[in-house]
């Protein structure tokens, strides 16, 4: 990196570079003053995350740039830095307000100074907590960052950073309590009552619903006390130093609810006393209760797990109906509920039965009744009868992933699609979320392509059917070797011989199997492009379809998908042959189906192929890209050098999982910059639009063999 | 105390193992062996699969020739092969011909680890031929009367390349093990290990939560087997949250973050 300027008026000049000052008017004099007055070091962090930042808003980077220098004296880097991440990830997911929020809020962020060098940082600690989570019983919660800590009885919510304790360690226990307080309340039924509707009785709803909240969390910590009792001493731990104290009269309700069978009942019992009473006290873990979130989430999962669970009862008695061999059709099969006493974490787990018989449940049903249990309390009846034909509408239940394109019909939305992050250089960390990925299948076209083709390549495909067969492993016995499974008699004899005759006795005196081992995965990422379109095209589909013609003698796994996109918002990768899919004749038409879309945005299609790669077991994974040119993207400036080292980000992180990329390009300059994005050797310009297929294949036996 | 070298036929069980049936396997056992059925055990790892066999070894009061497959475990490491004595070849039994002709309890523990070509050679001996193919030596050896083939297999975690084939699994008698429930699982540990029964709980309810965590990132969660090994450190004044975290959480993953969250289960318990 480039030094940066020292001088006041070398320092404004950057600035007013930086934050282009000819069409923004902002004031830098002042600023790059005070820039001036820093330590080196301090300007140098200080102006590198200014410019990252610029990279993202200008106005969010002279705010930042105006706060931060008062910050630094007393805040650790490691704070401001996630408070400009938080601030640019608020910006790329809410827009310029949002964003700017959070650079104005360094208020907030600055709260507690003084203990900042030990906050928690959500990023780091996500990982960690949601796997803690999931280890307790109950529902599958997900964590996810938000303003402050509070759930919709589906997902936790942490804010950014938690800094209110005085050491790293004691945040660390703090956040996992609050983890722990919000995974009781939807274990322990806290959210059993209409609260919306009870909490509007009261003058000030506010205070009820604070009240409300104090009760349930010294019922849910008694809870917790039996449950965990390793964390609950650690959170009384963290409580007396920040001494809190219960008053008296809450010492009271405490007792009250302390006892093993308290629900949330007994609480809202006490709701109007402790209402009442003049004191409220708040713990430091109890974080915040939303109860419309709540019930809007309640609403639609009771709803939907009540269908879905009978939906699944019905699939299961025609299930073991068939098992029975159906004796009795006409009578239809009865569910009910065995209660098993206690099980293992705790939750009384009712065992499901048919006909007056255990039956064991697939997983999912056992997580519906786990989850509708937890929202209810119990199973009602009727919820265990199977849902008749026709009861519901099988579009409502039926897993069917999404038509990708019917998304662009209505409004703009993410549903159904898996979200990619993209590496933007010029912030130098990751856009979340960032990438809107759909797999789309391509519409197979039957217009005898793939006879054309092995026409027309008649005798090339016979040379490369050729080649390939030899590079085909097979087993064998490998003889006269110097170790192995068995003795090699003939060798051993000759041995004899020549130790009898006097002469050197040779050690090679076993024999081995050799096992066929070409352990290889292989995914070709097929640029999909609308500069693909013509001759180019034609190409790439002659070339894929010698490839597998070749490849189904070799025996090699592999897959082959196309990526195009038009923007973030719709990024799509069109499935041609999966791993799993034979090579039939649905794929050859697929094949032939293959037409030219839009542009070339490539991270994406990189990192989504690389964890399908991922999945598949093999030794050796490659990841063939065939391509036409640069990353490129619709009014976007993923044709810059953004492009250029997402993708290259991309190739890096599947480097490290272990997969082998490389590129076949068509593009004459890309000499410029594959070597950039693949290393130097990774990548074939192959010059001729023509002579593609007689390469792919090629190139494709040097590297594996 | 000095080691004692046995021949593997010689393997008899002379003390009762603990056991601690799940279900009726046992009696499934028995009766599989008096009509000379193979028998396969699936199950996770850690769930008391090889502690059965010992005990089943006990009760029929037959030596016990236990084969842990790998992936380079030929047929003839089962079958025997020539070795060089003082210039001439002799023949050597392996493992699988000797319990053939001793009368034995053959027990090839994680079968789909081993090469293709050795499942085969287990073929003839399952099913009512009941005989061992030396095909080195050109004779066919009948089994025993009181022969009796077991062979052991995890479904849950090896890759569908390792898959037991159809011909091999249709001839066996299966039983299926699974971690034991709480309360059996509570008792197992505490009787195995000594410890008190309120930890043994504890200690129930910790695998409980890392089986929860099956497929989020564990392969698997925490076996019968580790909790005994854990409780046995306890026993000897281990303190428990250390205990938990050498013998079970290192053991199941090397993954920070995971290591940490079951760090941080564990903590949370005791």
């Amino acid at each position: 990196m480039t030094p940066r300027p020292h001088s006041v008026s070398a320092i404004t000049r950057y600035l007013e570079e930086l934050l282009e000052v000819e069409f923004t008017f902002l004031q830098v004099g002042e600023l790059a003053a005070s820039l001036a007055a820093l330590a080196a070091e301090d300007r140098e962090f200080l102006l590198g995350w200014t410019r990252r930042i610029a990279s993202t808003n200008i106005q969010i980077a002279y705010q930042f740039a105006l706060r931060a220098i008062k910050l630094l004296d007393h805040t650790d880097r490691r704070m401001i830095e996630a408070w400009a991440l938080h601030a640019m990830d608020t910006y790329d997911r809410a827009g310029l307000s949002a964003g700017m929020g959070i650079i104005r809020e360094e208020a907030n962020f600055a709260h507690h100074s003084h203990a900042w060098s030990a906050g928690v940082v959500f990023e780091e600690v996500s990982g960690i907590m949601l796997n803690f989570v999931h280890g307790l019983s109950g529902r599958r919660l997900k964590l996810e960052q938000g303003e402050a800590a509070y759930t919709d009885s589906e997902t936790l919510f942490l804010p950014a950073v938690i800094a209110r304790m005085q050491t790293a360690k004691d945040n660390f226990t703090l956040c996992k309590a609050m983890v722990a307080m919000m995974w009781a309340q939807t274990r322990f039924g806290s959210f059993r009552v209409q609260l919306p509707q009870l909490l509007d009785t009261y003058e000030d709803s506010e205070r009820a619903l604070k009240c409300f909240q104090a009760l349930e969390t010294l019922r849910l910590q008694a809870r917790i006390a039996e449950e965990l009792p390793g964390l609950h001493r650690e959170m009384q731990k963290i409580s007396m130093q920040l001494g809190e104290t219960l008053p008296p009269d809450w010492q009271a309700f405490a007792r009250q609810l302390e006892r093993s069978d308290a629900t949330v009942e007994d609480s809202l019992g006490l709701l109007t006393a402790a209402y009442a009473g003049m004191t409220l006290p708040s713990l430091c873990y109890q974080g915040e209760l939303h109860p419309e979130a709540v019930a809007a989430r309640m609403a639609t999962r009771i709803a939907k797990e009540k269908m879905l669970l009978r939906v699944k009862l019905a699939q299961l008695a025609q299930e073991v109906q068939k098992h029975r061999n159906a004796t009795s059709e006409d009578q239809a099969a009865k569910f009910g509920l065995a209660e098993k006493p206690e099980n293992e974490s705790g939750l009384t787990a009712p065992e499901l039965t048919l006909d007056g018989a255990l039956i064991a449940p697939p997983e999912d049903v056992r997580q519906l009744i786990t989850s509708i249990q937890l929202d209810l309390g119990e199973i009602p009846p009727e919820y265990l009868v199977a849902a008749g034909p026709g009861e519901y509408d099988p579009s409502l239940y039926e897993e069917k992933p999404a038509d990708p394109d019917a998304v662009w019909q209505g409004t703009y939305h993410e549903e159904g699609a898996t979200l990619y992050p993209e590496w933007d250089y010029g912030r130098q960390h990751y856009r979340k979320n960032w990438c809107v990925m759909r797999e789309k299948d391509v519409t197979p076209v039957h217009d005898g392509f793939r006879a054309a083709t092995l026409d027309k390549y008649s005798g090339l495909l016979k040379h490369l059917r050729k080649t390939f067969e030899a590079m085909r492993d097979e087993n064998r016995l490998l003889k006269r070797q110097s170790y192995g499974d068995n003795v090699d008699i003939d060798a051993l004899v000759e041995a004899l011989a020549d130790a009898r005759d006097g002469s050197e006795m040779s050690d090679r005196l076993f024999m081995r199997m050799h096992r066929s081992e070409r352990n290889i995965a292989v995914m070709f990422m097929v640029d999909m492009s609308g500069s693909t379109r013509g001759w180019i095209n034609d190409a790439e589909r002659e070339s894929l379809l010698l490839l597998c013609e070749t490849l189904e003698t070799l025996g090699d796994r592999y897959a082959i998908y196309g990526f195009s996109g038009t923007t973030r918002k719709r990024c799509e990768l069109f499935r041609i042959k999966r791993f799993d899919e034979p090579y039939c004749e649905e794929v050859q038409d697929r094949i032939s189906g293959i037409r030219p879309q839009e542009y070339t945005r490539m991270g994406f299609a990189i990192r989504h192929l690389t964890s399908l790669l991922k999945g598949v077991e093999a030794r050796t994974r490659l990841l063939i890209t065939l391509s036409d040119g640069k990353p490129d993207d619709y009014n976007d400036n993923y044709r810059t050098r953004y492009g250029i080292e997402d993708t290259r980000k991309a190739l890096q992180e599947a480097q490290r999982s272990g997969i082998h990329p490389f590129c076949i390009t068509l593009d004459e300059k890309a000499r410029d910059y594959l070597p950039h994005l693949y290393g130097a050797v990774n990548y074939t310009v192959v010059d001729e639009v023509g002579k593609l297929p007689f390469k792919v294949a090629d190139i494709y036996r040097r590297l594996t063999s | 105390m000095e080691a004692h070298t046995l021949a593997p036929e010689e393997h008899f069980i002379r003390k009762e193992p603990y056991y601690e049936p799940v279900g009726q396997e046992i009696g499934i056992f028995e009766a599989a062996y008096r009509n000379r059925l193979p028998v396969l055990l699936k199950g996770p790892t850690g769930c008391g699969k090889t502690r059965f066999m010992e005990y089943m070894a006990w009760r029929l009061k037959r030596p016990l020739i236990t084969v842990s497959c790998h992936d380079d475990l030929t047929a003839s490491d089962l079958v025997g092969r020539f070795l060089v004595k003082g210039g001439e070849t002799v023949w050597v039994d392996g493992p699988l011909a000797r319990a053939v002709r001793a009368g034995g309890i053959c027990y090839l523990d994680e079968i789909v680890e081993a090469r293709k070509d050795t499942m085969v050679v287990i073929h003839p001996l399952a099913d009512d031929r009941r005989a061992l193919p030396m095909e080195k030596l050109g004779t066919l050896l009948e089994a025993d009367d009181d022969f009796c083939l077991a062979i052991s297999y995890n479904p849950g975690y090896q890759s569908v390349l390792k898959d037991l084939k159809q011909s091999t699994r249709q001839r066996f008698v299966a039983l299926e093990f699974s971690y034991p429930a709480a309360e059996l699982e509570r008792k197992i540990v505490s009787t195995e290990s000594g410890v008190a029964p309120d930890i043994a709980e504890k200690l129930v309810k910790f695998a409980q939560m890392t089986r929860n965590l099956k497929g989020s990132g564990l392969e698997e969660g925490a076996s019968t087997r580790l909790l005994v090994h854990a409780a046995k450190l306890i026993a000897s004044h281990i303190d428990p949250v250390m205990a938990c975290r050498s013998a079970i959480a290192q053991a199941l993953t090397d993954d920070e973050e995971m290591l940490a969250a079951v760090q941080e289960l564990s903590s949370s318990l005791f």
